[in-house]
């Protein structure tokens, strides 16, 4: 049993707990994770007998590497992408992308300014006027299917020589790669909990000595039933964070050891996409790549891959700084396919799978510490991904090969996992790498959004071309901030108000009610590629639930939620797992949640250290499927 | 009482996914059969739930798991399945999709089996699924044990109650929703499991560390079995008719709807 009780959490039921050693703990199996698995087994595999691999919790046998991921498959439950994959091209320098299913090299890249066909959209003044031009001028500027193609776009933005991938299929292939050679235990199925902490009494921050795994066989409230197996303490030297942008780990680790001074994660995206596929006489070649902006609103941008055997991956991204609390990504993704341009090409194509989740987009205004004693940080949660470049999945996977590389560093010279090695080893490289200069290219890309979808564009453009030199400055209040009211400030706007209310009172969600009284068109259901949201759950793998599991989304204080007049938490749910309950609060079903972590940053009540009313913890389960 | 329990589970692609049969140059297949996961056989998964249970009260006991699919496909099932009870994995590595005769799939088991070290026949309990969610004929798992010259088979298994004297009670499913309770003498004996009466066991990462000992051995040495020509020939292949059948109507009236709903309840 575990001598360990310090989990950092206070509220932790005093259970006897089982526990076990390793060497190396990862928590959480995406794009980082498989390129820092990748690297360590690759250097073990080359020299078996080198006796920096040999394992110190259990002499004599290769280094004990486990790696613990929440999802029910490796394959279940990620995204689609088009990636410049020079990291991953570099691990990997004879890839033939033919080998990894849903893969393909870039054939074609197009930007598309989409103009709005139904007149719904939240368009300002500015761009009205640019459109009516655009629309004007139409058959000179080459406007098709309203839609502009800009005739040129900034090398910031291509993917040559990338890839088109499904990143499910991408981990499948990692994985089984990295399975085969038998150092490597990557166990499905089982989240991890938290991290757990042990004093150290010569440093001033806290040292992590492993995870704690969820319990099993417990009721929605974490109450042990029938079948309770308490969550394993498993206690390794490095603990490698690799759970994404609200794991609960890394959440841990942060609301205990706090930012670095300055850093806070503020902006955010939820990307939600169809796989489509494609009519049997489609002309869209594997490889193509489309970038779309302007619509359904100015602030959504969207995207088109196409993968071999006629599949599409098509989706949107809705940011944080799109201020509307109606902010139903469900149904303006469904708007987004029907626009002419894409329309032309996905009618009579068939829905296969769908998918969402969250992306960190704050770049590094939100970098967390990198390393502490005993842990690293690798992926999305460390804050890699580049929103100028619309890139996450290479910069996760070079900063996984990075940390590798410097563990094996470290474990050649018998050196320990303190800060200061990692520091001197992990983030040094990183900090000399294309990572880090590009993401100090991109840091202030964005910030212009926040002044207008205008100013955006151009401090976009400006950071892009000069290199970062030059941005728009703006403040950047936090995600739950950004959300503003919608203020009936017309008799136009009350009347649309009036009218959904009428809705709301007929059954229809409220945020539903306000895109239609707005002026979207009713979906048209065909029962193939425009279906309801709720019978998307049932597409290619379905949304799953194990029982046995606690509740993962947990509102904090009941009554700030029922008197909560915003509720966009539920608006922004991508699997309707959130409902309004009979009293007023938001309810939460497990068996639809899709992991996307949307809630949590669209909670708009913040206490005064500034948390929401919403938690997210480990949770079992979500999507399983593979084509995403 | 000391068991022998020779679990046959085969794995199946995810019955979750958009599955779509094609025909290849081999005959019938699914399409994108390799990039779809794999589950253990829904069916197979009950008798080893059910083999775990029987273990667990009779402790000298011991399972063996032999799987017969591709080695890659093999690896990532194991890695859930590991988690949940204790077995020694003999792995048979073959590109079988699902298609395969079941004559020259069950003489793979059994030469499989027949050679398995420590295997004491006469302790023996062979289980597996009665069906399989796979495209097998529902057969193989008779013709495994007629292979091995165990002639007590039971079929449509929904319970084993072990006695102290070595003979068991067995519950197999009949029509009407009944069971039919036979008593065998003892072992060695064939039982194809319905769904049994178990939960699946939570997963458990102590368990789960100590069969990767053994199964990532036995996967490196999986033998390559070739199933070969069997002379079976597939005229057609089709997908289960779906429960949920989505048919978009309009402004039908609410008379209409139930009349259309009597209609199906009296035809199913």
């Amino acid at each position: 049993m575990s001598p360990l009780g310090n989990t950092g959490e206070k509220n932790s039921p005093e259970i006897d707990r089982p526990s076990m050693e390793a060497d190396i703990v990862c928590v959480g199996f995406g794009p980082a994770t498989g390129g820092f698995l990748t690297t360590l087994n690759r250097a073990w595999t080359e020299n078996p007998a080198d006796p920096a691999f040999e394992s110190r919790v259990a002499p004599g046998l290769p280094i004990q590497v486990l790696c613990y991921e929440r999802a029910d498959d490796i394959a279940a439950g990620v995204s689609g992408v088009v990636t410049a994959a020079r990291g991953i091209r570099a691990s990997f320098p004879e890839l033939n992308p033919a080998e990894i299913p849903m893969a393909a090299p870039v054939k074609s890249e197009r930007i598309l300014y989409l103009l709005d066909p139904i007149g719904a959209s939240r368009r300002p003044w500015s761009l009205r006027i640019g459109d009516r031009i655009l629309s004007s001028l139409g058959a000179t500027l080459g406007v098709r299917d309203h839609a502009y193609d800009l005739p040129w776009a900034p090398g910031f933005l291509h993917k040559t020589g990338g890839l088109v991938m499904s990143i499910g299929q991408f981990n499948q292939w990692v994985g089984t790669k990295l399975m085969a050679s038998g150092l490597i235990q990557i166990w499905p199925a089982m989240p991890v909990s938290h991290p757990l902490f042990a004093e150290n009494a010569n440093r001033t921050g806290d040292q992590v000595v492993g995870i704690r795994l969820t319990d099993q066989g417990v009721d929605k409230h974490g109450k042990p039933e029938q079948g309770f197996v308490a969550g394993m303490d498993v206690r390794a030297t490095l603990t490698i964070l690799g759970d994404g942008p609200f794991g609960p780990v890394g959440s841990s680790i942060d609301k205990r050891m706090g930012m670095p001074p300055g850093h806070e994660k503020r902006e955010w995206a939820l990307g939600m996409k169809f796989v489509i596929e494609l009519p049997a006489e489609t002309t869209l070649e594997a490889g193509t790549v489309w970038h779309t902006f302007g619509y359904p609103e100015p602030e959504i941008f969207g995207f088109l891959y196409v993968h071999p055997d006629r599949l599409a991956s098509v989706g949107i991204f809705v940011p944080s700084w799109l201020d509307d609390p109606a902010r139903t990504v469900y149904r303006y993704l469904q708007h987004f396919i029907q626009h002419p341009a894409l329309w032309r090409y996905l009618k009579n194509g068939t829905l296969r799978s769908w998918g969402a989740k969250s992306l960190d987009e704050s770049g590094q205004h939100g970098e967390p510490f990198l390393a502490g004693d005993g842990y690293a940080r690798i992926g999305e949660g460390s804050a890699s991904t580049n929103m100028l470049a619309g890139s996450g999945v290479d910069e996760a996977w070079t900063t996984g090969v990075q940390l590798a590389e410097a563990v094996i560093e470290l474990l050649r010279n018998r050196r320990s996992f303190t800060q200061e090695n990692l520091a001197a080893t992990y983030e040094k490289r990183r900090r000399a790498s294309w990572v880090e200069h590009n993401a100090r290219n991109a840091i202030n890309a964005r910030n212009g959004f926040h002044l207008g979808f205008v100013p955006g564009l151009i401090g976009m453009a400006m950071a892009g071309i000069t290199g970062g030199r030059l941005s728009l400055a703006a403040g950047i209040p936090p995600a739950y901030k950004q959300i503003k009211k919608n203020r009936v400030q017309s008799l136009k706007d009350l009347k649309r108000r009036e009218t959904a209310m009428l809705a709301v009172e007929d059954g229809r969600p409220l945020h539903e009610a306000m895109m239609s009284a707005r002026g979207w068109p009713e979906i048209d259901f065909d029962g193939k590629l425009l279906i309801s949201q709720q019978d998307a759950l049932l597409m290619g793998g379905k949304v799953q639930a194990m029982p046995g599991f606690a509740d993962h989304v947990i509102f904090r204080d009941a009554g700030l939620c029922i008197h909560c007049d915003d509720k966009t938490c539920i608006a922004m749910c991508s699997g309707q797992a959130l409902t309004l309950g009979s009293e007023g609060a938001p309810v939460f079903e497990r068996e639809k949640c899709v992991h996307c972590g949307g809630c949590l940053w669209n909670c708009t009540r913040a206490d005064a250290e500034g948390l929401t009313n919403i938690e997210f913890h480990a949770g079992a389960g979500g999507l399983h499927s593979v084509e995403n | 009482m000391s068991l022998h329990i020779v679990v046959c589970a085969g794995i199946v692609p995810d019955p979750l996914q958009t599955l779509e049969p094609v025909t290849g140059l081999k005959g019938p297949a699914l399409k994108n059969e390799m990039m779809l996961p794999a589950v253990l056989d829904p069916w197979s998964a009950s008798a080893l739930y059910e083999a775990a249970d029987l273990v667990s009260k009779n402790p000298a006991s011991k399972i063996w798991l032999v799987s017969l699919g591709p080695k890659a496909k093999l690896q990532q099932v194991m890695m859930t399945i590991a988690q949940k009870l204790s077995f020694e994995l003999v792995a048979i590595d073959s590109p079988t999709t699902g298609f395969a005769d079941a004559h020259a799939t069950a003489a793979a088991l059994a030469e499989a089996i027949a050679t398995i070290p420590g295997l004491d026949r006469s302790k023996l309990l062979l289980f597996g699924g009665w069906e399989s969610a796979s495209r097998g004929a529902g057969v193989t798992l008779q013709i495994v044990g007629e292979r091995l010259c165990i002639s007590d088979q039971f079929m449509g298994v929904d319970q084993i109650e072990m006695r102290e004297d070595g003979s068991f009670e067995v519950l197999e499913r009949v029509e009407g929703g009944k069971h039919q309770a036979s008593v065998c003498t003892g072992t060695p004996a064939v039982l194809g499991w319905a769904t049994g009466n178990l939960p699946e066991p939570r997963n458990n990462p102590q368990i789960g560390m100590a069969n990767m000992r053994t199964v990532m051995p036995a996967l490196q040495k999986a033998k390559p079995v070739e199933l070969g020509e069997s002379g079976l020939l597939y005229l057609s292949a089709s997908l289960p008719s779906q429960q949920r059948q989505t048919r978009v109507v309009k402004d039908m009236a609410p008379e209409a709807i139930a009349q259309e709903l009597v209609e199906w309840m009296g035809a199913e």
